[in-house]
């Protein structure tokens, strides 16, 4: 399907502007595992401070790089199987506030105004531009939805009265409704507590607050990541498998899709375990949601292990009447057509499956005594959103780039190769921050170069210099992935064009389908989920504020251990006295 | 749904159940909880020891930029074996973590609010404690330890 000028150029800067910062934030990865191994044993390396880089890999790569592509992938996926226009002025204002917002908060942490890290941490407090950055790139990237996707859905229904939504678009529509909900505690958060601290309208937060409606947002958010994935994984992989492939049921994906809508938003609690001020049974209920919202990926890995059976048995009849053989079938490393985007999905696939199990560790109420905030947290995660998140994305942008400029995808053995590099390196960067966290207690967000990695230091810890090693090596093979990533990207963003721009994607017919009406209700989906989130949130809320809303810390910075007001009134007086002395 | 479908999600369910089953059991049965809301207890503002019986210890931790005060400023204390001691933690300024290394003991420090955690230390050594939540350039050399006699 052919995509008009002005269009195309916002698809395609939405995929491009991400991946600029993303060679940031990857190369701040590597940074950290050097700086935590005690390779380098600074504060600082080429003007960026440990910590600020640690701000911008998490921000750039969780936050920036993921709702950039969730939005133009939505705009693909909608425009493709809607065959509705998308208007370019919605397009241009959410391009314009995506893109300002992200400059904005891109300058506060360059500048070194926000070292507090992606989750925040008041009452340390940043440059108010880095919150406002962040709050315009959120609304930017709700446009096109509101807007767009929903007049161009209600639209489509009307001509098409009896079909469903397609499965693509619905699990776009259900991210988006999630990514709407969740966006308000934290919208809340910024505007009520962060802003106003930061700029000085009140003297004083209550952090634990702050902390809970981060939360009820920082968890679903993963969720945002990962749908994006699992609409691929189910519409797309079965095809990229094979030209006969198939997705194994249409009703188990929206069962999954609807089950992600309602169970992944009261589960914030889980990240808060070990805080004080909150009541534990609460903590115990969000741990029970958390493990409903485990059920929803279960069903997925059902679904997509049938559906490349499927796909495989129909590529290759042979292996039809064969229980295990089929795997041997799957184009692992192949080159010809899009085959070549296989190898990302199947190396996610891999390393998910791994974060699937350590995630339901983390779920795990009493369990999480044993590795909240050490290593094994972020050891987890990198196999999530490091993994089949960041590589279904980066393999995706990839196939969009070459589609929309009409090129060839260039260096295609290195753009298969690329996940596999990224595959080993994230299993030993992950299992040395897991083991190291889990067992020994190496603390997560740490330049522990400085200290503990060091040997002249008296706080030298030498049970965890193994763990850190390895965790180099993992980090050395991410770059490597990475960069082989980037010559196959650059390479066909920036190659003569061979055919006709234009938007598709490589849509797998359903095997079992039936109509789902109940299912297909998303109104009503979105209030129960609505519902469940607030009800679950009550009693914590309460826990919480009981000490008062506005009540008891003032703002920080990480340089000083005095309040900032402290600081600032210290620096006029003596300003003051030199002049004085002066006169 | 066919057979195998309906299989899956029946063995998935049974599984998340029995994971849970386990967790419940440990939290109310061997008594390994989370940390809860308590409100008898005043945020403090000096760290301090104080021993109730031979094997008996209050511990009221204050984490502040960039050190745990355990005992009127010390960052380290000694007790003896088989203790048990009940901490207390609060925070002077920003958000601090606190993981005793190899123990159960892992609680965030919240300006404001008091954490607590009940703990029996049985073998003698030395136990480490970092500060694993980010609180500002100090952060990687905040750090106490406790010493078991």
């Amino acid at each position: 399907m052919r995509v008009e000028g002005g269009i195309r150029f916002i698809i395609l800067s939405e995929i491009v502007f991400p991946i600029l910062l993303l060679i940031f934030g990857i190369y701040h990865g590597v940074m950290q595992v050097l700086y935590r191994a005690g390779i380098i044993k600074a504060d600082s390396f080429l003007g960026i401070d440990y910590y600020q880089g640690l701000t911008l890999h998490g921000v750039i790569n969780a936050i920036v790089f993921t709702t950039f592509f969730a939005v133009a992938f939505g705009n693909a996926v909608v425009l493709y199987l809607l065959k509705k226009p998308l208007r370019p002025a919605v397009q241009w204002l959410s391009w314009i506030l995506m893109v300002g917002g992200t400059l904005m908060a891109a300058w506060a942490m360059f500048t070194k105004k926000a070292t507090v890290l992606y989750t925040f941490y008041p009452p340390l407090i940043a440059h108010w531009t880095f919150y406002i950055g962040t709050v315009v790139l959120v609304v930017g990237s709700l446009i096109p939805f509101f807007l767009d996707w929903i007049p161009n859905a209600i639209s489509w229904k009307k001509e098409n009265p009896d079909k469903k939504l397609p499965l693509a678009v619905f699990g776009v529509f259900v991210n988006h409704i999630l990514w709407t909900i969740m966006v308000i505690p934290v919208a809340i958060e910024i505007l009520f507590q962060l802003f106003p601290l930061s700029v000085g309208w009140v003297e004083e937060i209550n952090p634990l607050l702050a902390r809970t409606l981060f939360w009820f947002f920082g968890h679903p958010v993963v969720y945002f990541w990962l749908l994006p994935a699992y609409v691929m994984l189910y519409t797309m992989l079965p095809k990229i498998a094979s030209e006969k492939g198939k997705l194994y049921s249409d009703p188990a994906a929206r069962l999954a899709f609807i089950l992600f809508l309602l169970f992944s938003l009261p589960v914030g609690l889980h990240h808060q375990f070990t805080e004080p001020g909150i009541s534990n049974a609460w903590k115990l209920i969000h741990a029970i949601f958390t493990f409903c919202v485990a059920l929803p990926s279960l069903i997925t890995a059902f679904t997509v292990a049938a559906s490349l059976e499927y796909s495989a048995k129909a590529e290759d009849p042979s292996v039809r009447d064969s229980k295990f053989y089929w795997w041997t079938r799957l184009p692992y490393l192949r080159l010809e057509g899009d085959k070549w985007l296989f190898s990302y999905f199947f190396a996610g696939l891999v390393l998910f499956f791994f974060g699937g199990i350590t995630g339901i560790v983390n779920a795990s109420y009493n369990l999480n005594l044993a590795v909240h905030n050490t290593a094994y947290v972020p050891g987890h995660f990198h196999t999530t959103v490091g993994g089949l998140v960041l590589l279904t994305f980066l393999g995706m942008s990839l196939y969009m780039v070459s589609k929309l400029r009409g090129t060839d995808v260039k260096f295609k053995g290195l753009a298969a190769l690329a996940p596999y590099f990224w595959m080993q390196g994230m299993f030993m960067f992950s299992y040395a921050m897991m083991v190291g966290g889990a067992l020994e207690g190496f603390p997560r967000r740490t330049n522990a170069g400085l200290t503990y990695l060091n040997p002249d230091s008296p706080l030298y810890r030498p049970e965890w210099v193994g763990y850190a090693q390895l965790s180099v090596v993992g980090g050395a093979l991410l770059g490597i992935g990475f960069v082989l990533f980037l010559v196959a990207f650059f390479g066909t963003l920036l190659s003569r064009r061979v055919r006709e721009p234009q938007i598709e994607f490589p849509i797998a017919q359903a095997y079992h389908d039936a109509p789902t009406p109940v299912l297909n209700n998303l109104k009503g989906w979105t209030v129960a989920a609505v519902l469940l989130a607030v009800l679950s949130y009550i009693p914590p809320l309460y826990d919480v504020t009981q000490r008062g809303v506005f009540y008891n810390s003032p703002a920080y910075n990480e340089k000083f251990p005095l309040p900032l007001k402290q600081i600032q009134q210290t620096e006029a007086e003596t300003k003051e006295l030199s002049m004085k002395e002066g006169n | 749904m066919d057979r195998a479908e309906r299989n899956a999600l029946t063995i998935a369910v049974i599984l998340l159940l029995f994971f849970f089953t386990l967790i419940v059991y440990a939290a109310k049965g061997l008594k390994i909880d989370l940390p809860t809301c308590i409100t008898d207890v005043q945020p403090f503002k000096e760290g301090r020891l104080i021993k109730h019986a031979p094997d008996r210890y209050e511990l009221h931790v204050v984490a502040r930029m960039w050190y745990f005060d355990f005992n009127q400023g010390s960052t380290e204390i000694e007790i003896p074996a088989g203790s048990v001691v009940d901490i207390y933690l609060t925070s002077a300024d920003v958000v601090h973590g606190m993981h005793i290394n190899g123990t159960t003991v892992n609680l965030m420090a919240i300006p404001g609010t008091v954490n607590y955690a009940r703990y029996r230390f049985e073998k003698p050594g030395v136990y480490h404690v970092v500060c694993h939540e980010f609180c500002g350039v100090g952060h990687q050399a905040m750090q106490g330890r406790i010493v078991v006699r």
